[in-house]
């Protein structure tokens, strides 16, 4: 896939991603309308389906609402890079089926395009001409991935495989 | 093998021993959910298919993010959850019961060397008394909902060695801001932490909640206390680390010269001692929380503002941790001197913490907090600022007016009586 890059920096907190007053609904269209308000208030208006998010270490760290990566995603982010990411984010991305790459310290700049290979583990940023190494998700997680998230592997599965 | 506390409660239930890394799938204890995060959890459950609970009477419901409900869409929700629980057969602590945290270790849904599982990142409160308890999404609280069982990948322990005597002034919370201030919002990562050593060997049930429930403040998957000099109203078995055990880190603090600390805007890790900012002025001060609700956090509030009535422009809200804290406060009189000083209280549950409702700053407010978190907008507006320090300096604040520490104006009851 490839898209355009909204850069961010380290410890992208959930409370910046989508603030709690807004997460006590199960709309996720609700969700989308308020991603990023507070840390990036025109995000929506300039961002595009297809598009990422990049950011640097930590990025999710906080609370453990699952209404971030929901946000996120149904705004039409098709996946996070960053440097690290927060543990319960990087689940909760896996399990409603978020894409999230690892890619370790990297100068990747906003506006820049990229192209991602989940499988190949591949990353490019093809507008400095440069690919950078992803960190390998855990076979169970990219199990879940691939069924698109936990709700279809464990509609598939009826139960935890490793 | 020796091991640490958290990989041989880890062995005990995935049944061989487990090391540092290693991915495994553990049955669990017990699961919980809030409001924040039930509704989501709920669909999910259905969505896999519905049907049976595991354990209906090890699934925890609790209505404390938003309680009680602020308007018509969370009322819903809230209606959604009794609903499920009803059928289902779950136990739903409801409006009003407290904090799901609080709750879930007053009526012993969290024990020594259980693997408890919440959906709520302050799950790692639990390890304070011994468990192995960790915060999830609402997905993965659906699944173990329908198996019982998570995946996990068990995490390198780091060990922070605690020595010296806590100064007189000094509580659990400076403690936990102190090391959030030194490890950062990362420095535990994926990692489980053992808090030791005896600047905590004499925390009570209370303070050693305060220092489990921030772990996640440092990243850390989990975080348990010691169990040397744990006192629970029940009998149990406290679950040792192994001596010889291995360590990704140890770390140790001598904690005998610590000052009060307070975490300044907008992130939990930017620690300074409280005298850098002292003489700040504060409109708002909020006692409460998973981690400084309960009982003596009260009470230490209650001591600096028996007799006195806080400044006229700070507003003081309290939220007790649960109904069982409100009623000893009560009882021991705590509410009246704080209600007399001018604080006033909120249904037991989260309160004006997560940015819903019950106090929502206004722009440019500045406000003295006993919570966790102090990301920019997390009380509800981007344009205030939200500093966290422990209960007493927080009714110091809310009586000067300003940054105060608590230690300056006990001192001048000291003398004038």
């Amino acid at each position: 896939m490839k898209g355009k890059v909204h850069l961010y920096g380290d410890h992208v907190d959930t409370d910046q991603i989508i603030p709690g007053a807004y997460t006590k609904t199960l709309d996720v269209d609700e969700l989308a309308s308020h991603v990023f308000e507070y840390l990036d208030p025109d995000f929506r208006t300039r961002m595009n389906s297809g598009d990422f998010v990049v950011a640097g270490e930590n990025f999710g760290c906080g609370s453990s609402r699952e209404q971030a990566p929901l946000a996120l995603k149904a705004a039409g982010i098709a996946a996070v890079v960053a440097s690290s990411f927060a543990r319960i984010f990087y689940r909760n991305a896996i399990n409603i089926g978020l894409s999230v790459v690892e890619v370790g310290p990297h100068e990747i700049e906003n506006g820049s395009e990229l192209e991602i290979d989940l499988k190949a583990g591949a990353l490019t940023d093809l507008t400095a001409q440069r690919t950078y190494p992803t960190a390998k998700i855990p076979a169970v997680m990219l199990d879940i991935l691939n069924e698109g998230g936990l709700v279809p592997y464990l509609k598939k599965h009826g139960d935890y495989q490793l | 093998m020796s091991q640490t506390a958290v990989e041989k409660i880890l062995s005990q239930h995935v049944g061989q021993p487990v090391r540092p890394d290693e991915l495994v799938i553990v049955p669990v204890d017990t699961i919980m959910a809030s409001d924040a995060t039930a509704p989501y959890a709920i669909r999910a459950f259905e969505e896999m298919g519905g049907g049976d609970l595991w354990r209906p009477d090890k699934v925890i419901l609790v209505i404390d993010h938003a309680a009680p409900a602020p308007n018509q869409r969370i009322g819903n929700l809230h209606q959604m959850m009794r609903k499920f629980a009803q059928e289902k057969g779950c136990r739903l602590y409801d409006v009003g019961a407290g904090i799901c945290h609080q709750v879930m270790v007053e009526n012993r849904h969290a024990q020594p060397g259980e693997v408890v599982i919440g959906a709520d990142s302050h799950s790692c409160a639990y390890g304070a008394v011994g468990a192995f308890a960790t915060g999830v999404g609402s997905t993965d609280l659906a699944a173990l909902m329908r198996t019982g069982k998570t995946w996990l990948k068990i995490p390198p322990t780091i060990r922070i060695e605690l020595t010296g005597r806590l100064p007189a002034g000094t509580v659990a919370k400076d403690v936990i801001l102190f090391l959030v201030g030194q490890l950062g919002l990362n420095g535990a990562s994926y990692q489980a932490i053992e808090y030791t050593g005896e600047a905590i060997d004499g925390l009570t049930l209370a303070g050693r909640m305060t220092l489990a429930s921030m772990s996640v403040e440092m990243g850390a998957k989990a975080g348990i206390v010691d169990p040397r000099g744990l006192e629970l109203p029940y009998r149990f078995e406290p679950v040792w680390a192994d001596k010889q055990a291995h360590y990704s880190q140890v770390l140790r603090f001598d904690l005998s010269n610590l000052s009060p600390q307070i975490s300044v805007p907008h992130s939990p890790d930017q620690v300074v001692p409280l005298e850098d900012v002292q003489g700040t002025r504060v409109t708002m001060a909020f006692i409460g929380t998973c981690t400084n609700g309960r009982f003596e956090d009260l009470q230490a509030a209650a001591a600096v503002l028996k007799g006195r009535s806080i400044a006229p422009h700070v507003r003081m809200i309290i939220a007790p941790a649960s109904r069982e804290v409100f009623n000893q406060a009560l009882q021991e009189g705590v509410v009246e001197t704080l209600s007399q000083a001018g604080a006033t209280f909120v249904t037991p549950g989260c309160g004006p913490c997560v940015g819903t409702h019950l106090g929502v700053p206004g722009d440019e407010e500045v406000v003295i907090s006993s919570a966790n978190r102090n990301f920019r907008g997390r009380m509800g507006n981007p344009n205030a600022k939200i500093y966290l320090a422990s209960p007493a300096v927080v009714a110091a604040t809310a009586l000067c007016g300003v940054i105060t520490d608590p230690g300056q104006v006990m001192e001048k009851t000291t003398s004038s009586s």
